[in-house]
């Protein structure tokens, strides 16, 4: 109970920060409508070329769009030594880690949306009936970029050139969810939707729970000296 | 003085025993032995590098000693970490407030942490008693220097606890901030709490503390308790005989 009110805590913080500042928000969508309008100019794409490479230029676009997001993660707690304060509190010290990934989860899939809907429009895509299938892998693409990607912004925030030092330790670690978003966002742009379908989604699902449970476990190691 | 009351019928509120702390090949702490009894003002003095906010990070429990043990009212930290942190406010040179958060929300947010009953009746008088109840719901950022000060003071101390880690807390302030500061500290030693301040100027670390512990290189150097005016005196000699040794 106590877990989840400083998660609760730390979240509430968190997004309250961001209404603010709007700094992960306005910079994850500034960038992610200005590559999909980049691909949309540089391919001009028919029907078939979307089928073929849309869902690879998609998450492309979300996870550059939301490494954005991520180098921000940890920025207000460098601001006045905050993590400090944090780490002097009797709170589980995965409460930080859930509270930071699910703002980062909840910023990425806000930004994601909007991002999407302006992906349909240029790319001219009807999701229709599998806009549940994608909304379903969008969720969990996410959440397995959110999760590692909190844990190795923690692990960067102290390295020299830290903005750099996350894509180049993120991108190795999301290469598999980026190929199960991929593949089971093609399957689902299918109609019918590909029978792939099943074993990406399962794929994700098992990725997630790895990077949710391995930062909860190596989180205390990665804040401690 | 605190210490003859004190040692005779409770528990000290700070035991180290041994502590060690090495940074790669540098040992920052060296075998630190140190008793503070509550209603203690212990003031640790040194020249920057001496190991005095080592030492406090360490007893806070934000570095792991590499070996030794730390007692907080007996209780053993790196056994009962979180009962520990309970009884332990900090102050640091860093205010540890988020600028884009009101001062109430600051305190508010760490209420939830430290899991606080009656959290809005606390934030309240906490407010009142660092004078900001008027600017409780602005933004930090617009804050001075000195109000932030105050409002860390609060938040250190808003979950009640009976032992006050400050570093350096006098850095940035003007005089009247100053003062205020000395006075708080006054009162929370005055209710029998027990104040452990690292710093290194003489004038500011000295003005009613009952005793002090020299760190040089890591170690405790020297310790000094009695009224404030011996120590003074006792600390200068202290720095002209080290002078005289280097000349």
């Amino acid at each position: 109970m106590h877990f989840l009110n400083q998660v609760g805590a730390i979240l509430w913080k968190d997004i309250l920060t961001e209404f603010r500042t709007k700094d992960a928000i306005a910079s994850m969508l500034l960038f992610g409508l200005l590559v999909i309008l980049m691909f949309h100019f540089a391919f001009e794409p028919d029907s078939l070329e979307t089928e073929k490479y849309g869902p690879g230029l998609l998450w492309v676009t979300f996870i550059f769009a939301g490494m954005l997001g991520m180098n921000r993660t940890f920025a207000g707690e460098k601001e006045n030594d905050n993590l400090q304060s944090l780490m002097l509190a009797p709170v589980n010290w995965g409460a930080i880690f859930t509270g930071k990934m699910l703002a980062n989860l909840l910023f990425m899939l806000m930004a994601e949306t909007v991002i999407l809907f302006c992906f349909c429009v240029f790319f001219n895509v009807n999701l229709g009936p599998r806009l549940g299938w994608v909304a379903l892998i969008t969720f969990l693409g996410t959440l397995g970029f959110a999760s590692a990607g909190t844990i190795l912004a923690a692990v960067s925030m102290n390295t020299r050139m830290s903005d750099v030092m996350l894509p180049i330790l993120f991108l190795p670690v999301a290469l598999p969810a980026v190929l199960g978003s991929v593949e089971s966002t093609a399957a689902a742009l299918t109609d019918p939707p590909g029978e792939a379908l099943g074993f990406w989604l399962r794929f994700l699902v098992v990725y997630d729970i790895i990077f949710i449970t391995l930062p909860l476990l190596l989180f205390d190691y990665v804040l401690e000296e | 003085m605190a210490q003859d009351q004190a040692s005779a019928q409770t528990k000290p509120a700070i035991r180290l025993e041994g502590i060690e702390k090495w940074f790669g090949v540098t040992r920052a702490l060296q075998g630190i032995n140190l008793v503070v009894w509550p209603g203690d003002f212990l003031v640790l003095l040194g020249r920057n590098g001496a190991g005095k906010s080592t030492l406090l990070r360490v007893i806070a429990r934000l570095a792991k000693p590499n070996s030794g043990r730390i007692l907080v009212k007996e209780i053993d930290i790196g056994r009962h970490t979180d009962q520990v942190r309970l009884q332990l406010g900090f102050v640091a040179h860093s205010s540890y407030l988020y600028s884009n958060l009101t001062a109430r929300e600051n305190l508010r947010f760490f209420g939830r942490m430290y899991r606080m009953d009656k959290l809005e009746v606390r934030i309240k008088e906490a407010l009142r008693w660092v004078g900001l109840d008027e600017s409780a719901d602005r933004r930090v950022k617009g804050f001075s220097r000195g109000m932030q000060q105050r409002l860390s003071i609060a938040r250190a101390t808003l979950h009640g606890p009976d032992i006050l880690l400050m570093d350096e807390p006098y850095s940035g302030l003007d005089l009247e901030a100053s003062e205020l500061l000395s006075t708080w500290m006054r009162e929370f030693v005055g209710r029998g709490k027990t104040i452990l301040m690292a710093t290194h100027d003489l004038e500011q670390g000295l003005a009613f503390v009952n005793r002090w512990a020299l760190l040089e290189k890591g170690t405790i150097a020297e310790e000094y308790s009695g009224d404030p005016g011996r120590i003074r005196e006792r600390y200068k000699q202290f720095l002209r005989e080290r002078r005289g040794a280097f000349s």
